[in-house]
């Protein structure tokens, strides 16, 4: 299919360029991904935790991984906007009518999204600091949580793409995002599961969110991840196979 | 190399139910101006999308600068440059940016010094580091086309560009046509405006429910139709000439 080949990488190079370019020219969309879940941070830290009962003395430590989770999940809905944008106002189809690797239009995005997204965990995460976050884990703990974190970006990533392609509106394209970012709030990132009624806490337990959470939670405290963290990979890595299988569809069904 | 830049046999092409292409033919010469013309949803956009390889006939051969599009659609994107109906420029990045990211992607060697030319050429140069989203239609549109000359392509596929213009930056889109083919570039241009097609094109197709029924030069339509009667009238400015008189633009045309 892709007979040029040879230009993969300047013309991904050329692709990223314009996609940073958009992200630092509209930080207003990262200031409104990071907004909230900070609010919620501060709301959940200075509000609510003084009546959870998590077992553990600093609720910052026990809360952070979640709220990274929820904004990575609410940073994705742009990325979903970007691509939606893209294909109305044409650029898409001079790119495609380029003598250009195709792919590289849809990795420009794909790499956006964890760049833009990772800005935010970072501005979380000085913020967590701030409200008296500590961690004990050592490099390596830190980049195994790195890691899990872009896995994770790069599974609902592809789930954006699904939706920034296939949409019909702009509001269709971003709102994919509000089941997703509902997610955390029913599993162990804001709350222990075990006083759940029997129903929700199976569902809590056994969804992503939960073994993400309690891996990355593991890992800053330096305690041992355990199997936990094969069934939290196992999640990002399943979620974006198929994810990534239904968005090439789209692609190929909307460049054919 | 054909004399021909493209050569459309028996085109055909199907959106589930709707059979908007029911086995077109037409050829286009290298470095003349062809008109396709035809009312709104007649099919013009279908055409150019299979001809630069968008979309993908159901049946028939399309050959552009001697490739064909289904089998060598590679080759076929070398040699070619669509702009579409809507502007497609990114409305984040600068004019020049713009440019500078089609230089790059095209593999120029000075994209700075090429995105500098175009700017000039375009009159572009003053509004060249402001977004393009501060940009008015007929600018958005020069630009557009000035993207689409980078790489000196052999064919220029030209989808309504005049389609939401003022007719200021009509005419400046217009001269920037005939430019073009002096260069002795191809144009492939669609339009649903007959004077357009009148100003511009070497030779007009009509497209019309998914066939091409008349197609020629000017003068050879011209004799499909009654000879012409002589009849003394006395003319009157079109309003369009009011207006470019009065704002100073008279008639460059």
């Amino acid at each position: 299919m892709e007979t040029i080949n040879e230009h993969f990488f300047s013309d991904m190079g050329v692709m990223l360029g314009r996609s940073m370019r958009h992200i630092f020219r509209s930080m207003d969309t990262i200031i409104t991904v990071t907004l909230t879940p900070i609010a919620m941070m501060l709301l959940f830290v200075y509000v609510f935790g003084g009546a959870i009962r998590t077992g553990t003395d600093n609720y910052v430590n026990y809360l952070l991984p979640g709220i990274l989770l929820i904004a990575i999940a609410s940073g994705i809905s742009y990325t979903a906007y970007r691509l939606f944008i893209d294909m109305q106002r044409g650029i898409f189809e001079r790119f495609h009518s380029m003598p250009i690797a195709r792919s590289t239009v849809l990795w420009g995005h794909v790499l956006t999204s964890l760049v833009s997204n990772a800005i935010s965990v970072v501005i979380i995460i000085l913020v967590a600091l701030i409200m008296g976050f500590r961690s004990s884990a050592g490099i390596l703990s830190w980049l195994a949580v790195a890691g899990i974190l872009a896995l994770f970006t790069l599974a609902l990533t592809w789930i954006a793409a699904i939706a920034g392609l296939s949409a019909k509106s702009v509001d269709g394209a971003g709102a994919f995002a509000y089941p997703i970012i509902f997610l955390p709030f029913i599993s162990s990132a804001f709350v222990p599961t075990r006083s759940m009624p029997p129903v929700v806490r199976a569902f809590a337990e056994n969804q992503p969110v939960t073994s993400i959470v309690e891996t990355i939670r593991a890992l800053l405290s330096g305690q041992q991840a355990g199997n936990g963290i094969w069934v939290a990979l196992a999640w990002c890595v399943g979620i974006m196979l198929v994810a990534y299988i239904f968005a090439m569809r789209a692609y190929r069904h909307r460049s054919a | 190399m054909p004399n021909n830049s493209i050569q459309v046999k028996g085109l055909q092409k199907s959106f589930k139910k709707l059979h908007v292409l029911k086995g077109v033919d037409f050829e286009v010469d290298k470095g003349n101006i062809f008109a396709l013309l035809g009312s709104n949803s007649a099919g013009k956009t279908t055409i150019v999308k299979i001809l630069t390889t968008l979309l993908k006939q159901d049946g028939g051969t399309a050959l552009v600068n001697g490739f064909d599009v289904a089998s060598k659609p590679g080759n076929v994107r070398q040699s070619i440059s669509l702009t579409g109906q809507f502007a497609a420029v990114d409305e984040i990045l600068t004019g020049r940016e713009n440019l500078i990211m089609i230089a790059k992607l095209r593999h120029i060697a000075d994209p700075h010094q090429v995105a500098n030319d175009l700017l000039q050429r375009f009159g572009l140069t003053e509004a060249a580091d402001r977004r393009v989203s501060t940009y008015s239609g007929g600018m958005r549109r020069k630009l557009d086309i000035a993207m689409s000359l980078i790489g000196k392509p052999q064919l220029i596929f030209l989808d309504e560009p005049t389609t939401g213009l003022d007719p200021e930056a009509r005419i400046e889109v217009w001269k920037v046509v005939k430019q073009l083919a002096n260069g002795g570039t191809t144009v492939f241009l669609t339009t649903q405006h007959l004077e357009e097609a009148e100003q511009l094109a070497d030779r007009i197709a009509i497209l019309h429910e998914g066939r091409i029924i008349a197609s020629g030069t000017l003068a050879e339509l011209k004799k499909l139709f009654p000879p012409a009667e002589v009849k003394y009238v006395e003319k009157q400015p079109t309003l369009e000439e009011i207006f470019l008189s009065i704002i100073g633009k008279k008639g460059e045309n």
